[in-house]
C-alpha cells in the first residue's frame, strides 16, 4: 500500500491544486502534501513493512499497475520524497502569476519521478516517465526565463525522441517474453541473443543517456537549467537527471549484459570526456546558474563511467552519490536562488563581499560547495571514494583522467564561492540583507544531512545492498 | 443491416424536416435524435437483435468488428453533431439538407464496413463519396469552396475510374466479385496461375484506395479540399469519412490474411507508401501557418500510421485501427470544432488563448496532446497499437523507428499551437460567443481522451465482451 500511497498522495493533491483559487492556499497545500509525502517516504524505509503493490490494469496487453520498492528505489524515493518540500519551503517567498497551475504541475512531476523509481513494470515504467516529462515541459514554458519557449521545447523534444525510441525497445522485448508481459522479471528472465542486445541496448540507452545526459547528448541541459524557473531548476537538477541513472541499474544493465560489457567502453570515454569538458565549460562561466548546471553534467559523467565499469563497489557510491549529488545541488540552488531574489542578478562579476553582509548565508554555502568538491566528513566523498575506487579497479588511465575533474571542481566551486562572498563589496551587494528566516531553515536542513551522512554513511551504504525487485 | 436502413431513412427524415421546420437549432436537435436511433439500432444488431432484416444473398456480411467500428463512427458523428451542429448553420441557409447529406455519408460508411464482395464495396464508396462533393461546395459564394469541391470530384470521379477498372479486370479473372475465391488468393501472392489481369486490377483498386485515404503519392487533392470546404465539413471529412475508407481498405487487403498472408512484396509497397505518406504529411505540416491547412496536412501525415494496420496484420490491427479511429476523430473533431470559432486561422489566432477562453486552451490542449501521441491521453494507446502490430509482424524495425521520428516532428508542429495558446501573449478573439454548453461538451471529450490514454480497455472491453 505505501508504494501506491507515495504516489496517489501527489496526484490527488495535484489535482485539488488546480482548483484553488487562492495562491496562498495552493502554496501551502502544496507544502503540507508533500510533507505527507515525505512522512511516507520516511515510513517506507523500515525494513519490515510491505513494500509492493500489483492490481490489474491493462489485461489485453499483459501490463499491471505493479510497484515495489528495494533498496535502490528507496533511496531514489527518499530523495525525491524529501526535494519536494524542501524546494517549496525554500522558494516560500517567491510569487508565481496562476500558483495553483505551478504547484499543481510541480506536484504532477512528483508523481511521475516516483512512478519511475517505483514501477516495476516497463510499460507502466514508460507511463511514469513521460509523465514527469509533461508537467515539466509546461512549468518551464510558462514560468521560465526570457528564452524559456525555444530552449524548453528543445528540451522536450530531445527527451520525446529518447523516449520514442524506449517504446520501441520496450515493444520489442515484450514480443520476446514468452508469456507476453511486461513485468521486470519477464524481462530480465530473457536470453537474449548478442545481436538482439546490440540493438534493444542503444533503443534504450539514448533514452537513459539524454535525460542523464552523457555527451554529446548534454546540449539541452544548461540552457534549460537556466531558463527553468529556480523551484523547477531544483528538481531537474537535483532528482530528474537521476531517472536516466536509475534506469541504467534498473533496466539497462540487467536485461542487456552482453551489450553493456560491448559497449561499456565508449560510453565510458564519453562520460570521461563530458566531464572534462564541463567542468572546463564551468570555470569559464559568469552565472552561478549556469556554472552549477556544468558542475551537475561532470557529477553526472562520472556516475554513469563508474555505472559502465560495473564494479560493485563503485555501483555502491553511485548509489549512494545519486542522493547526495541530489541534496548538493539543490542546497546550491536554493543559495543562487536566494542570491537572485535579493541581488537580482546570478553574475559573479556584479556581485563581491557578500559574507561581510550575509555571514550565515555564506557559511552554510561554504559547506554547500565543500560538497560538492566531495571534501571529507562531507556526505559527498564517501560516494566519491567508492566510485573512484571502482573505476580505478577497471582501468587506471580512465580513473586518472576523471580524477582530473575533481581538482577541476575545486576550481570552480571554490572560485564561485571566492567571487561571490570575499573580497571587495560590490556595488550590487552593498544594500544585501541576510537571508529570510525559511530558506535559513531549510539550508540548515540540507547542512545537517550533508554533514550527518558524511560522519556516519553507514546507514547508506547498508541500503545499496538491497537491489532487487 | 438495421443501421444500413436507418441510416438512409434518417437522410430521407433530415430532408424533409428542412421543409416542415422552420427553426434551424430544432432541426439539429431532430439530427441529434435520429442518430441516437441509428446508434441504439446499430447497437441492439451488436447485441444480436436484429430489427430489420433482408436477405441480402451473401453480398453483405455483419460482423462483430464491422459493428463496433459502426458504433465508433455514430458516436464520433454524434459529438461530431453535438459540438460543431450549430457552426453548420453559418454555412448557408440549408441546415437540413447537410444533415441529410451526412446521414447519406454514414449509409455508405456501413456498407463499407459490411461489404462482402466487390460489388457492395464498390457501392459503399460512391454512396461515401458523392455526398462529400456536395457538403465541399456547399459555401456556394466562396470561390475557394467551389474549386476544392471541383476538384474533389474531378479526382474523385477519376479514381473511382481506376476502381472499376480494377473490379472488372478482376471479375474478368476471377469470375466473381467475391472477397474467398482461391485466384483472389493466387493473385495477391504471385503472378502466376490468375495472369496478368487479377493482379493489375488489384493493383488499380489498391490506388483508388490509397487516394481515398490521401496516402502518399496519391494525397493531392487533400490539403486543397481540406482547407477550401467549409471548416465544419473538412472535420467530418478528415476524421470520420478517412476512418472508414480505412476500414473498407483494411477489409479488403487485410482481413483475409487467413488465406493469403502478407508477402514480401507486398510489404515493400506498403514500406515506401507510409514512409512516403510520413515524409510528406509531416514536412509540409511544419511549415504551414493556417492551423487549418496543417491539420490538412497532419491528417495525412495520421494516415501514415494508420497504414502500419495493411502493413502486418495480426490481433493487434484490428484493436489498433478501432482504437486509432476514436483517438484521432475525437481529438480531431473537438480542436475543429473550436477551430471554427476563432476569428483567425493563423496560428497567432491562438496567441493567449489560455487567458480568454481557458476552457477552450485546456482541452484544445488535451487534444493536441493525443494527436501527438503523448501518454496518458488515447492518441497514444493508439499510436502504441500501430507500432505494436508492426513489430508483433516481425516487420522490419527500421520503419517503426522511422515513425516514431516522424512522430516526434509532428509533435513539434501541434506544439506550435500549445505553445501559442499558453507561452504567447495576444487577444485571442472568438467569433461567436462560448456558450457553456460547448464547454462542458468539450470538457466531457476531454475527459474521455484522457479515459482512454489510461484505461483503453474502456472502449476494446467493449468489443471483447
Amino acid at each position: 500500500m505505501i508504494p501506491l500511497l507515495l504516489i496517489l498522495i501527489p496526484v490527488v493533491s495535484a489535482i485539488l491544486t488546480f482548483f484553488l483559487k487562492n495562491g496562498n492556499a495552493a502554496k501551502n497545500w502544496a507544502l503540507i502534501a508533500s510533507t505527507a509525502t515525505l512522512i511516507f517516504g520516511l515510513y517506507a524505509l523500515c525494513p519490515a513493512c510491505k513494500l509492493t503493490f500489483d492490481a490489474a490494469w491493462l489485461p489485453l496487453l499483459g501490463s499491471r499497475f505493479s510497484l515495489s520498492l528495494d533498496g535502490l528505489s528507496k533511496m531514489l524515493v527518499l530523495l525525491t520524497a524529501i526535494s519536494f518540500p524542501v524546494v517549496f519551503a525554500s522558494t516560500y517567498n517567491n510569487d508565481y502569476k496562476q500558483s495553483n497551475a505551478f504547484y499543481g504541475l510541480m506536484l504532477l512531476t512528483q508523481a511521475g519521478l516516483m512512478g519511475v523509481f517505483l514501477a516495476s513494470d516497463c510499460l507502466l515504467f514508460y507511463f511514469f516517465w513521460e509523465l514527469a516529462l509533461i508537467p515539466v515541459y509546461f512549468l518551464c514554458s510558462i514560468w521560465g526565463g526570457e528564452k524559456r519557449i525555444a530552449v524548453t521545447f528543445k528540451f522536450f523534444v530531445y527527451t520525446f525522441v529518447g523516449s520514442l525510441l524506449m517504446l520501441i525497445g520496450i515493444l520489442y522485448l515484450y514480443f520476446l517474453t514468452p508469456d507476453h508481459s511486461f513485468a521486470i522479471k519477464s524481462f530480465y528472465a530473457l536470453k537474449l541473443s548478442a545481436s538482439q542486445q546490440n540493438v534493444a541496448f542503444w533503443l534504450f540507452f539514448i533514452a537513459f543517456a539524454i535525460k542523464m545526459p552523457i555527451f554529446p547528448l548534454h546540449t539541452w541541459q544548461p540552457d534549460a537549467y537556466e531558463q527553468s524557473p529556480t523551484a523547477v531548476t531544483m528538481i531537474l537538477s537535483g532528482v530528474m537527471v537521476k531517472m536516466g541513472i536509475y534506469a541504467v541499474i534498473r533496466w539497462l544493465i540487467p536485461i542487456f549484459p552482453l551489450a553493456t560489457v560491448k559497449y561499456a567502453d565508449i560510453i565510458i570515454i564519453a562520460s570521461v570526456i563530458g566531464m572534462i569538458y564541463a567542468s572546463l565549460i564551468a570555470i569559464r562561466q559568469d552565472d552561478v546558474k549556469r556554472l552549477v548546471a556544468y558542475s551537475s553534467i561532470a557529477h553526472i559523467g562520472l556516475m554513469s563511467a563508474v555505472l559502465f565499469s560495473l564494479k560493485t563497489i563503485g555501483w555502491n557510491g553511485v548509489m549512494i552519490q545519486m542522493f547526495n549529488h541530489g541534496i548538493n545541488v539543490i542546497g546550491l540552488w536554493i543559495v543562487a536562488d536566494a542570491i537572485e531574489q535579493k541581488l537580482g542578478t546570478r553574475k559573479f562579476s556584479e556581485l563581491g563581499g557578500l559574507a561581510q553582509k550575509a555571514p550565515v548565508l555564506a557559511i552554510l554555502l561554504v559547506v554547500l560547495a565543500f560538497a560538492n568538491v566531495a571534501l571529507p566528513l562531507t556526505n559527498a566523498f564517501v560516494g566519491e571514494f567508492l566510485m573512484f575506487n571502482g573505476l580505478f579497479q577497471y582501468n587506471f588511465w580512465i580513473a586518472g583522467v576523471a580524477g582530473i575533474s575533481i581538482i577541476l571542481g575545486a576550481v570552480y566551486t571554490l572560485n564561485m564561492v571566492q567571487k561571490i562572498f570575499y573580497g571587495q563589496l560590490a556595488p550590487a551587494t552593498q544594500n544585501a540583507l541576510e537571508i529570510n528566516g525559511n530558506v535559513q531553515f531549510v539550508l540548515i536542513i540540507l547542512v545537517v544531512v550533508i554533514i550527518g551522512f558524511g560522519v556516519y554513511p553507514q546507514p547508506m551504504i547498508d541500503l545499496t545492498k538491497h537491489i532487487h525487485p | 443491416m438495421n443501421a444500413i436502413i436507418l441510416s438512409a431513412l434518417c437522410g430521407v427524415v433530415m430532408m424533409f424536416s428542412g421543409i416542415l421546420l422552420k427553426n434551424k437549432s430544432a432541426i439539429k436537435y431532430v439530427a441529434i435524435a435520429a442518430l441516437l436511433v441509428l446508434i441504439l439500432g446499430n447497437f441492439l444488431q451488436f447485441y444480436g437483435v436484429y430489427t430489420i432484416d433482408i436477405d441480402s444473398k451473401g453480398l453483405l456480411a455483419f460482423d462483430r468488428t464491422g459493428l463496433f467500428f459502426n458504433t465508433i463512427i455514430f458516436v464520433a458523428t454524434l459529438v461530431y453533431f453535438i459540438l460543431s451542429g450549430s457552426d453548420m448553420e453559418r454555412v448557408g441557409p440549408d441546415v437540413a439538407e447537410y444533415f441529410a447529406l451526412i446521414f447519406f455519408v454514414l449509409c455508405g460508411v456501413t456498407v463499407l464496413t459490411s461489404f462482402n464482395g466487390l460489388l457492395m464495396f464498390f457501392i459503399g464508396i460512391e454512396i461515401l463519396s458523392i455526398p462529400l462533393y456536395i457538403l465541399t461546395g456547399s459555401d456556394k459564394k466562396n470561390l475557394k469552396s467551389n474549386e476544392a469541391s471541383l476538384k474533389y470530384f474531378l479526382m474523385g470521379s477519376f479514381s473511382t475510374g481506376i476502381l472499376l477498372m480494377g473490379i472488372t479486370l478482376i471479375y474478368g479473372a476471377t469470375g466473381s466479385f467475391g472477397l474467398q475465391s482461391t485466384t483472389m488468393k493466387s493473385a495477391i501472392t504471385g503472378f502466376s496461375s490468375a495472369g496478368i489481369l487479377a493482379p493489375v486490377g488489384l493493383v488499380l483498386l489498391f490506388i483508388s484506395m490509397c487516394f481515398k485515404v490521401s496516402a502518399a503519392p496519391f494525397h493531392f487533392w487533400a490539403p486543397d479540399v481540406y482547407d477550401g470546404a467549409p471548416s465544419v465539413f473538412t472535420s467530418f471529412m478528415a476524421t470520420i469519412v478517412k476512418a472508414a475508407g480505412f476500414f473498407a481498405f483494411i477489409k479488403l487487403f487485410a482481413a483475409k490474411s487467413a488465406d493469403f498472408g502478407p508477402g514480401p512484396a507486398w510489404q515493400l509497397i506498403l514500406y515506401i507508401i507510409i514512409v512516403a505518406t510520413l515524409l510528406i504529411g509531416n514536412i509540409t505540416a511544419v511549415f504551414q501557418q493556417s492551423v487549418k491547412r496543417m491539420l490538412a496536412y497532419s491528417s495525412i501525415a495520421q494516415a501514415g500510421f494508420m497504414l502500419f494496420a495493411l502493413y502486418s496484420t495480426n490481433e493487434f490491427t484490428k484493436d489498433g485501427i478501432l482504437l486509432y479511429t476514436a483517438a484521432y476523430s475525437f481529438a480531431t473533431i473537438g480542436i475543429f470544432s473550436i477551430l471554427t470559432k476563432m476569428e483567425d486561422y493563423s496560428l497567432d489566432g491562438f496567441n493567449g488563448l489560455s487567458k480568454s477562453q481557458p476552457v477552450l486552451a485546456f482541452t484544445n490542449t488535451v487534444f493536441f496532446l493525443s494527436l501527438s501521441g503523448i501518454p496518458l491521453t488515447a492518441g497514444f494507446f493508439a499510436k502504441y497499437y500501430m507500432l505494436a502490430s508492426a513489430i508483433k509482424g516481425g516487420g522490419s524495425l527500421s520503419l517503426v523507428i522511422i515513425a516514431v521520428l516522424f512522430a516526434a516532428v509532428s509533435v513539434y508542429y501541434y506544439f506550435k499551437v500549445i505553445q501559442a495558446i499558453y507561452f504567447k501573449e495576444g487577444v485571442a478573439a472568438t467569433n461567436t460567443p462560448i456558450t457553456s454548453n460547448f464547454k462542458v461538451a468539450l470538457i466531457v471529450l476531454a475527459a474521455i481522451i484522457i479515459i482512454l490514454g489510461i484505461y483503453p480497455t474502456a472502449l476494446l472491453g467493449f468489443y471483447y465482451f
